[in-house]
């Protein structure tokens, strides 16, 4: 039934090419732990999608309850995590995800580096990893601030001020973070835009540019 | 349609669709012929994987329903005594900022000479190790750096911990959301109700002895002018007077009336000392009534 299902929709979108393109490939001997146990650190850039994909879900679970505003904020977060049904897992999995994927992201950051696999010609695939890193710092940032507790309001309060001692656009990037001169109303729900619309947006770009490059250039080959 | 299926001509499409009718036959390629024990990434490495995913997964949950994620109290800009910690993996840059070579006069190198030099050199890392050569031992320069770099940013954290947990010990603090947890721990076990960290500033204390003439003075003072004519104040910049005896002894108050205290005045033109005992011996009554 789903081969007719796939030929009916095969034969007016001819999606065979796509789908050969993003899925029908090959994954070559020394990649695959199955053969080679210590091929194992090619896993890391999987992992890392896997987790972000946790993230991204939990996250649209965590917006169900989140209210971006600094009355309501940590009631909201508080109210999810202790009454709500299974609230506790799914803010769980979001606040140790964000520290997972960093270390997963970490880890194949250096796998690559090692291997050597940046090389030519991979070079734009590195820019754009390395993109999707200071992405990832960023959503880490922005997503610290929405519980609205102490531990929040103050590491906030400090990244943006170091941010601040930036020489002649410090200023503006403090402005721009605070949405005033302080942190307040303003900076959390910019920094809920941003931590929800801006970054995550910027984020799929960049992850879809890296696998259309991986998909494109193939893995590099062995050492 | 327009032009039929005649099939004389060289493209058919599908429909008044612009796209082609195929007849190639829909299999997918043989790995057998690609070098090593290459295996198709659909389905047979995804399975795999996938199983690796589930592994991963479960224990993720596992850690996840054991420890549970963090809630200190509500945001208080006020509270001047919190430490601030930013999470774990920008202590390394947090503590870099620390060191009087890169901080004060010399910030610009602490947030934009190092970070660009780091993280330009990561960014542009293909473009600066350009050799052909591969394998990381054969790279000694790169690899070095590497190396470097991630002692340098593991040392960092490592003493930015040390640093927060010998403040948080000296200053004898412990982090809000253990507090918390303990707290609602303890409710639990006897069987109360969770304090809830929203709901603190409702527990409104009655005022004691409301028809004492130490009322009046609190009136003619104009304490109620700050204060509220229900002395439950307006906190958190001017606390409530009701319960205010929970807070302070009558020695206390006595020396907030007389001389001030933050942003309150000094009374002791207002009134005499006299009334400044008869007041503060009634103010000192007011505590929350015994559970």
């Amino acid at each position: 039934m789903f081969k007719s299902m796939y030929n009916w929709i095969d034969e007016r979108l001819d999606i065979t090419p796509l789908w050969r393109d993003v899925a029908d490939h090959e994954v070559p001997e020394h990649v695959n732990p199955a053969h080679h146990f210590s091929a194992f650190v090619y896993c890391f850039g999987g992992l890392t999608f896997f987790i972000t994909v946790i993230q991204i879900l939990s996250g649209m679970f965590l917006t169900m309850y989140y209210v971006p505003d600094i009355i309501n904020a940590y009631a909201s977060v508080d109210y999810l995590n202790h009454k709500v049904a299974f609230g506790g897992i799914v803010r769980g999995m979001h606040h140790f995800g964000a520290s997972l994927v960093i270390v997963m992201m970490f880890l194949h950051t250096l796998r690559v580096f090692f291997t050597g696999s940046y090389k030519a010609p991979r070079e734009m695939n590195w820019v754009v990893g390395m993109l999707i890193f200071f992405i990832m710092l960023g959503l880490g940032f922005t997503g610290y601030l929405l519980p609205w507790d102490n531990k929040a309001y103050f590491a906030t309060k400090v990244g943006v001020q170091i941010a601040e001692s930036v020489p002649y656009i410090g200023p503006y990037i403090g402005e721009f973070l605070y949405g005033g001169d302080i942190v307040g109303a303003q900076t959390l729900t910019r920094f809920f835009a941003i931590h929800v619309f801006f970054l995550p947006g910027a984020l799929i770009a960049m992850l879809a540019a890296h696998f259309l490059m991986i998909r494109k250039q193939g893995i590099s080959g062995p050492l | 349609m327009a032009h039929g299926h005649k099939s004389n001509e060289k493209v058919v499409y599908v429909g008044d669709s612009r796209v082609k009718k195929s007849n190639h036959p829909n299999i997918p390629p043989d790995y057998t012929s690609y070098p090593g024990k290459s295996e198709a990434f659909i389905p047979n490495f995804l399975l795999k994987e996938w199983m690796v995913g589930c592994v991963v997964l479960v224990g993720f949950l596992t850690w996840t329903i054991a420890e549970g994620a963090p809630l200190g109290y509500p945001a208080d800009p006020t509270n001047a005594a919190f430490i601030p910690m930013p999470d774990w993996y920008f202590l390394f840059l947090y503590q870099f900022l620390k060191y009087p070579w890169v901080s004060g006069d010399y910030i610009v190198l602490g947030t934009m000479g190092v970070p660009a030099v780091m993280f330009g050199g990561l960014l542009l890392a293909p473009f600066l190790d350009t050799g052909k050569e591969r394998r990381f031992y054969r790279r000694p320069i790169a690899s070095s750096l590497m190396f470097l770099s991630l002692i340098s940013c593991v040392y960092l954290t490592v003493i930015s911990w040390n640093h927060y947990t010998h403040e948080m010990e000296a200053t004898n603090s412990i982090p809000e959301h253990h507090v918390r947890e303990e707290k609602a721990r303890e409710a639990h076990e006897k069987g109360q109700e969770v304090p809830s960290a929203t709901k603190q500033e409702d527990k409104a204390v009655a005022l004691v002895d409301a028809n004492d003439p130490a009322m009046d003075i609190a009136k003619k003072a104009q304490c109620v002018t700050c204060h509220a004519a229900d002395l439950k104040g307006n906190p958190p910049q001017i606390p409530a007077l009701t319960g205010v005896g929970d807070r302070l002894s009558k020695e206390e108050l006595v020396e907030t009336v007389t001389n001030g205290r933050g942003g309150m005045p000094s009374f002791k033109g207002t009134l005499t000392a006299e009334e400044i005992d008869q007041l503060t011996t009634w103010l000192s009554k007011q505590k929350a009534p015994a559970e």
